[in-house]
């Protein structure tokens, strides 16, 4: 009896203990997220903080599946233009607002229509919303959209309070309201940001923390620094160099997931005057480019092996992926070829604008010194990253070299790129069948016929290159080995559920 | 010399003008579309339409200035692009931020500068004058960027005394507060206290070889008292004109400073809004703190007539 007491007594204890230092949850990210507004926001950084923040109605699994979150279950009619959703229940938000199907007809409302929004083309193909009871919603589609809920797995599906998001309007981020584990507290800008445990939240029993902290920290050094002196819980964005060092310190541990994005070389094929070049015009010197780097020396020598090399808009290990076409290896002899085919035999000269990081820099150094063995001259035009991108829209441009974060749903990774007169298609590249294709592969929801489309677009994009893809970003969190339970995903977000502190 | 001080301030009205003309102009002649660096990775064409009006980009560049300048004459600096806060709110949240690290810094440069420059000219020619000399030369050459990291991995990260990086308010907690800003403020008064040894020490040379001094020492007065009480009074009316002109090199300071240190002060918020082409907030700071190196011109005129006899009878 009295061991028994004892037992629980000390168990007690030790649980009190546990949750009195397990208090606050310090976590560096690489810089000051935007507006915290899931409709207006546009960084990644302030996507993390949403993790904590803001629920959404599914998420993801490390493998990229959908699952529940807000909405429990859901189905499609039989041509893919309705989708039915069970709307979990006893949910509220911060502000005690309950969550129905109400709230969900007003946040899809509010994506669409506030002029502020940036979540527009994410939602365009909904034409309307069926409140079909207290928590059961049907969403109509003016024509099938298979990344539909793929974007309710990021910020177009984050639920924010309609009674708050009504009084404050476009300011909604200096006070944001969700449902998520937690709820604003304050904000300093490029100092931080806090937020405090809500206590009806669903799923409260795997949240460990009474307060998370987001503390922007642009230095790498200077991150690693936080983390080692105790000064933070977490980092984001370990710096390659630094994985070997923070793997030997048995007090820090090092979690990577391979990136949804990738980063490589666009070219101007037909973006104003400058499109017309011997490079915009001939994808044999694209191929030649290619075939001239080793896309494997590169991860070595400037990522330190992190960054996983790629030919396709999908990394490898992506299910998407087209396994028949593989990363090339390096051939000088047949880049040589090829340039003589295209009539320069003697060499050609080619100017490639990079950001101005170091990172950047250096890769673009290396493909420099790789591709000039193979008589290809490159010239870099290092640039402030907001100066690039406008001159790669405006078409000033020969090539660039430039990436993209990723996103959950393939069509994501290419469609935006790759289709006459698409947003984001910089190099302004067109042709019909691959268009065809991924417009098609946006539209079924049979993911077996979408595999079959992305598979021949690729086919064609890997002859004609308009962009030479090089490789997969990872991203690389360390943490203190104190930290426990958390799981890496390739969406680079920093998920609280289930992560608990230890002394 | 209150006629002085009103002479100076109209005197001061055209200036300010030039300069929110001249800030308003750079900005637009940056290159990078800030609507474009603000519309996200997806640049949706609908979106950049929207904020091209909502911000007013399509307006003639007059008409930008003259709605930009009405907002300022009734204290609305616009707000931020990136964040949706007011600039005058992130102006007030920052300033005393670096106000806190630049008197820090100077209490840093004072302490290390001066007795370095009095020493250094008293012991002329000597091992002590050397190695002030080589001292003061180094914290003029080593970088504040490598200076600040080295400094974090020793004390931070090895020794664990102070904290690697941040800022608390003293309003919070004064003592960590303190201890803070404490490896920044060295890391900024060390460049400072150089300059401030070498003028304290040119100074102080000129100055010991003039015939009071030599009289002093000829009654036999102390050294101690001779060189403090006699040479240092006289030397120091140049070093507190340097002081002074010092406080402008301390802001610009602050902006690498804090940079390293992530300190959320006037520097850091700067830097941000260059690189997001946060073209409100720049504006903001910019006349901000040319408006308040005018005052403290004016201020720096009016002391040296409370200072200088002479003066007031002009």
């Amino acid at each position: 009896m009295t061991f028994r007491k004892t037992t629980l007594l000390a168990a007690l204890l030790s649980a009190t203990a546990l949750s009195a230092q397990a208090a606050d949850f310090r976590f560096a990210l690489e810089s000051d997220p935007d507006v915290l507004d899931p409709d207006q926001s546009r960084t990644f950084v302030g996507r993390i903080v949403y993790t904590a923040l803001c629920d959404k109605l599914v998420d993801i699994t490390p493998e990229l599946e959908i699952v529940p979150q807000l909405a429990t279950e859901w189905s499609w009619n039989e041509d893919g233009t309705q989708l039915t959703m069970m709307l979990r229940e006893g949910v509220t938000f911060h502000d005690g607002t309950p969550f129905d199907a109400e709230a969900v007809a007003a946040n899809i409302e509010r994506s669409q229509t506030m002029e502020e929004s940036r979540r527009k083309s994410e939602v365009a193909s909904i034409s309307g919303t069926e409140v079909l009871g207290s928590h059961e919603i049907r969403i109509d589609l003016s024509q099938p959209d298979a990344t539909l809920l793929a974007q309710f797995a990021d910020r177009a599906g984050m639920m924010v309070s309609p009674t708050a998001a009504e009084e404050a309007g476009a300011d909604f981020g200096l006070n944001p309201v969700c449902s998520g584990p937690f709820k604003f507290e304050e904000r300093v800008a490029q100092d931080k940001i806090v937020l405090s445990k809500f206590a009806e939240y669903w799923n409260a029993d795997e949240i460990h923390f009474d307060t998370v902290t987001y503390l922007p920290i642009p230095d790498s050094t200077v991150r690693l620094a936080n983390l080692q002196s105790g000064d933070v819980d977490a980092i984001n964005r370990l710096a390659a160099t630094d994985v070997a060092q923070v793997r030997n310190d048995p007090s820090l541990q090092v979690e990577e997931a391979v990136s949804l994005g990738y980063q490589g070389i666009t070219f101007n094929i037909d973006n104003g005057d400058r499109g017309d070049n011997p490079w915009g015009n001939d994808a044999r010197l694209r191929k030649a480019l290619e075939l001239a780097i080793d896309r494997n020396a590169i991860n070595q020598v400037v990522f330190e092996g992190t960054a996983p090399a790629g030919n396709q808009a999908f990394p490898p290990n992506s299910p998407w992926y087209d396994t028949s076409i593989p990363v090339p290896e390096r051939d000088v002899e047949a880049a040589r070829a090829l340039l003589a085919e295209a009539g320069f035999a003697d060499g050609i000269d080619l100017e490639v604008q990079a950001p101005n990081s170091p990172v950047n820099l250096q890769l673009m150094q290396v493909i420099q010194s790789m591709a000039a063995e193979a008589g290809i001259n490159i010239s870099i035009t290092s640039k402030e990253f907001a100066t690039m991108l406008s001159d790669q829209t405006a078409g000033d441009f020969t090539a660039s070299q430039v990436g993209w974060s990723g996103r959950v749903d393939p069509d994501g990774n290419i469609h935006q790129f790759m289709t006459t007169d698409a947003g984001l298609n910089d190099a302004k590249y067109s042709n019909e069948e691959v268009d065809r294709l991924l417009d098609e592969a946006r539209v079924t929801t049979d993911e077996a016929a979408r595999k079959e489309s992305y598979d021949a677009a690729a086919k064609i994009l890997n002859e004609e290159k308009p962009i030479v893809y090089l490789y997969h970003e990872t991203w690389i969190w360390a943490l203190d080995d104190d930290i426990e339970g958390f799981v890496p995903y390739p969406d680079g977000m920093f998920r609280l559920s289930g992560v608990t502190k230890s002394e | 010399m209150l006629s002085f001080v009103a002479r100076r301030i109209v005197i001061a009205i055209p200036t300010v003008i030039l300069i929110s003309i001249f800030v308003f102009g750079l900005q637009k002649l940056l290159p990078g579309d800030p609507i474009l660096a603000m519309a996200g990775e997806e640049r949706d064409p609908e979106t950049i339409a929207f904020l091209r009006e909502k911000y007013r980009m399509n307006d003639p560049v007059w008409v930008q200035y003259l709605t930009w300048i009405k907002g300022v004459l009734t204290g609305d600096l616009g707000i931020s692009l990136r964040t949706n806060q007011p600039v005058t709110e992130l102006i007030a949240q920052k300033l005393p931020v670096t106000i806190q690290l630049a008197l820090m810094a100077l209490v840093f440069a004072l302490v290390i500068g001066i007795p370095a420059g009095i020493l250094s000219a008293v012991k002329k020619g000597t091992i002590t004058d050397y190695i002030a000399n080589v001292v003061a030369l180094s914290g003029l050459s080593i970088p504040n960027f490598w200076l600040g990291i080295m400094l974090i991995l020793l004390v931070a990260v090895n020794w664990q005394v102070l904290p690697a990086s941040g800022y608390v308010p003293p309003s919070e907690d004064l003592w960590l507060s303190l201890k803070t800003m404490l490896m920044p403020a060295f890391v900024l008064g060390t460049a400072l206290a150089a300059t401030l040894m070498r003028h304290t020490r040119s100074a102080m040379l000129g100055v010991l070889k003039s015939d009071y001094v030599r009289t002093a020492r000829a009654k036999g007065l102390a050294e101690r008292r001779v060189i403090l009480k006699h040479a240092f009074r006289n030397a120091l009316t140049p070093i507190v004109t340097l002081t002074a002109l010092l406080f402008g090199e301390l802001i610009a300071g602050a902006v690498l400073t804090e940079q390293i240190f992530t300190i959320p002060g006037f520097g850091k918020l700067v830097v941000d809004a260059v690189f997001n082409r946060d073209y409100a907030v720049v504006q903001g700071i910019v006349l901000v703190t040319a408006m308040g190196f005018i005052v403290m011109n004016i201020l720096a005129d009016a002391a040296y007539f409370v200072l200088n006899p002479r003066l007031r009878k002009q």
